[in-house]
């Protein structure tokens, strides 16, 4: 197997071949107008092994982590599982950092629920 | 000493690719009592029991040992070999080198050792078997179908028309089941109750058949051919056979305010009430939770208007016991409970409905009169969604939805859609579809028609969740095909919800000792070859008890049910099954631990005179086995403190016999 899907696999603890292509992650998701590559496909690309231009892509950072897709999947797939798996392989990387942490004050805005900025620090190494 | 023939079988390639036959028997021929061995490649086939027949008369052959595939596929060939050659069939041992053997292993020289090992541990079991001989039991000539449905009344009807006299037990009022409620049928676009009520007339009509409505199985004894069934006819506190139907009490009962489950809560009924227009029998029933004469004593008016004199306000459950010779499970399916759907808004909007809520909706008899309007402001919806597999093919959690297909959903949702598009042409439908299923005469094509004639929007995708905003719905979906996140505005939303056996299945299941899948479906004894048996004895599976089907293949089962039913009715007398436990009377204690464990009821203590070393008589309690009651399962046998109790054909001896040769 491609050692990079290997490691997105491991990492996420996701098994790819349990998902029955229903799209329900990517119609419930709320990040989707803004991602690229929606859920349904990081699924899809990480089983064909396309990870390269999932982890070029900016829809790693439009992801929201707010698991709605791995609550309402029915196959208990957990794409969001697999998307930040995909961002930590990014991350892992020297100086590949989307932003540094001090970026963050500046973006923040009083609608953006909680869990959502939680989630964001977790994007970003020290 | 016995003289024993051991015959090897290739099964072709199946056993003789992995397990050297030769070397098998050739080892045989050295074990105690082997007098031939010899191989084949078929030992099923005429040529093959040939061959066994000329070596039990050649070598006087006293028991056999056939090492081929499991007893399950050839035992009786084999025994009836036996037989036919004036052996006792219960000499014949099957040493099984395919499914637990050659099937399992790769390696030719492991297999080969474990085959050897195998037909050792069945030649040392022979020496030990001694013959038996079945018992024989009477057949009741009368059948019992459990659920009215469509699958119940075609089986009882079957059954019927060969002459046997057939009883069938509905708790509902009255029969007609979830056919009953359907508006149209695909792919023909019948109307259900065109083609159902005439049959649920037939089958009132039948002087064979008995409809027990209104009525619950509450107790199932004894076993194939002699079962004693004791059924609860619940106090409708309406006399049956006096009540003429003419529905004047339910138009005068002052309670209009109780839910009509016919129309699933979606209008009123009054406390007395006959489901529908055409209900068998075609009696009204008082429901005592809302009645206000039987909660407080003060009302009366059905009593006042009925000119028949039918109601009787002191009417009891009546417990009724019957015998039958066999048994049909035929208690269908319920859609599930949406309530964990909460992404569908089901509970939050009147708008969101069940397919089963939409079939009523467009039903002549429905709450609309079947003009379609949604529920909330009774407008006519322009937009509706329907969403396909809502908790079938959910794996995800099992309080939640169902891991299997529903198989019926994706037909009744285009006849839902095509129905809509042909009577109201203005309205966009939408169908949110992982897969289009269609295996079945005419189904690709009728599913077709709804996209290129009619008009259909299919989506391949998902809807992530339902907003109620003001009085539209914002439906949130994937198109997959585009690779687009659609949002579209609807009023009304349909949920192609999964089904699920009927909640009483299981306990019934209890009753009758017949096996469930982790589903609640009825297992089948085979899943090819019998699929409308279950594994006990005498117990019959029609309709979707036994999985998802469509009305086509309900009828067909319940055919095929039928004819089962009728071919065990149609013996006078049935042979059971010689390995039944029994019970050393001088070993017994007494103790009862064999009577609490039996699952058939078939062990019974008795008190019996025993004369003592002393010459005195003593008077013990000690157990004694039905054996026509008794299955064989061999747990009094475990149970049994004292070891008097012994499983004939398996006794522990044998059993021992079997586990010293392995371990030799």
């Amino acid at each position: 197997m491609d050692k990079l899907k290997e490691q997105i696999l491991r990492t996420s603890g996701v098994n790819t071949l349990k998902c029955m292509r229903c799209g329900k992650c990517s119609g419930t998701c709320p990040s989707y107008d803004e991602m690229e590559y929606h859920p349904h496909q990081f699924v899809y690309m990480v089983e064909k092994g396309e990870i390269e231009p999932l982890m070029k892509s900016k829809s790693l950072y439009k992801c929201l982590s707010c698991f709605a897709c791995v609550e309402r999947c029915p196959r208990n797939v957990e794409p969001a599982k697999i998307v930040e798996a995909v961002r930590l392989m990014v991350i892992r990387q020297q100086g590949e950092n989307h932003l540094t942490a001090n970026d963050i004050p500046d973006l923040l805005d009083e609608d953006m629920p909680q869990q959502a900025i939680v989630s964001a620090f977790r994007k970003y190494s020290k | 000493m016995q003289r024993i023939g051991v015959f090897v079988c290739w099964c072709g390639s199946n056993i003789a690719a992995t397990v050297d036959v030769k070397a098998v028997a050739e080892a045989l021929k050295s074990e105690p009592g082997v007098v031939f061995s010899t191989d084949y490649q078929y030992m099923c086939s005429q040529a093959g029991q040939d061959l066994i027949k000329e070596a039990i008369k050649e070598h006087k052959l006293t028991g056999l040992v056939i090492c081929s595939c499991s007893p399950r596929m050839h035992e009786n060939t084999f025994r009836k070999v036996a037989a036919d050659s004036g052996i006792n069939p219960y000499m014949v041992e099957i040493a099984n080198i395919r499914e637990q053997c050659s099937w399992v292993h790769k390696d030719k020289a492991i297999g080969t050792e474990k085959a050897i090992i195998l037909a050792r541990a069945a030649v040392a079991k022979v020496h030990l078997n001694t013959p038996l001989t079945p018992g024989e039991s009477e057949v009741t000539k009368r059948a019992l179908v459990i659920g009215g449905g469509i699958a119940g009344i075609q089986t009882a009807l079957d059954i019927a028309d060969a002459g046997y006299k057939v009883d069938i037990v509905e708790t509902k009022p009255t029969i007609g089941g979830k056919m009953a409620q359907l508006d149209k049928t695909f792919p023909t676009l019948d109307c259900a109750a065109c083609i159902l009520t005439p049959k649920m007339v037939e089958v009132a009509q039948n002087e064979n058949v008995r409809i027990f409505s209104y009525s619950e199985v509450t107790e199932v004894g004894g076993f194939v051919g002699n079962f004693t069934v004791k059924i609860k006819k619940k106090a409708r506190y309406v006399k049956e056979d006096v009540c003429t139907g003419c529905g004047l009490c339910t138009e005068k009962c002052p309670m209009k305010k109780v839910p009509n489950d016919f129309n699933l809560g979606m209008n009123n009924k009054g406390a007395i009430y006959i489901p529908f227009a055409q209900a068998v029998p075609k009696v009204a029933t008082i429901d005592p939770n809302y009645c206000n004469m039987l909660k407080n004593g003060k009302c009366g008016l059905c009593a006042k208007v009925c000119t028949a004199g039918a109601i009787d306000y002191t009417q009891k459950d009546e417990i009724i016991e019957e015998k039958y010779g066999a048994i049909v499970a035929a208690t269908g399916y319920n859609p599930i409970s949406l309530d964990k759907f909460d992404e569908f808004a089901y509970n939050q909007s009147k708008d969101v409905i069940t397919s089963l809520e939409f079939e009523r909706l467009t039903n002549a008899a429905g709450p609309t009169n079947g003009v379609l309007l949604r529920p909330s402001d009774l407008k006519h919806p322009k937009t509706i969604v329907f969403v396909q597999c809502v908790g079938s093919r959910c794996s995800a959690d099992a309080s939640k939805g169902k891991e299997y297909c529903s198989k019926i959903c994706c037909m009744y949702t285009a006849k839902h859609a095509m129905l809509t598009r042909d009577k109201y042409p203005d309205t966009d439908v939408y169908v949110f579809y992982i897969d289009v299923r269609t295996p079945g005469k005419n189904f690709d094509e009728f599913y077709r028609r709804a996209v290129e004639e009619y008009g259909v929007h299919y989506i391949k995708g998902m809807v992530g969740k339902v907003i109620p905003e003001g009085d539209k719905l914002i439906v949130q979906g994937s198109d997959l095909l585009d690779n687009k996140q659609l949002k579209i505005e609807a009023d009304l939303v349909v949920l192609a919800a999964a089904i699920e056996p009927d909640k009483s299945a299981r306990n019934l299941a209890t009753m009758l000792t017949a096996s469930m899948d982790t589903n609640d479906f009825f297992t089948e004894a085979h899943p090819k070859l019998r699929p409308v048996e279950s594994p006990t004895a005498g117990i019959f599976l029609s309709g979707t008890c036994q999985g998802p089907k469509d009305i086509p293949e309900t009828v067909s089962q319940a055919g095929a049910a039928a004819s089962k039913v009728i071919g065990l009715l149609a013996k006078d007398k049935l042979k059971g099954n010689p390995c039944v436990a029994h019970s050393d009377e001088l070993m017994c204690n007494g103790c009862s631990s064999c009577e609490r464990v039996c699952p058939y009821k078939a062990i019974t203590y008795v008190d019996k005179e025993f004369r003592m070393p002393d010459r005195t008589t003593k008077v013990r309690r000690v157990a004694f086995v039905n054996e026509a009651v008794c299955q064989g399962c061999g747990a009094c046998t475990v149970a049994c403190p004292s070891g008097a109790m012994d499983l004939k054909g398996f006794k522990s001896k044998q059993i021992m016999a079997e586990v010293d040769a392995i371990c030799k």
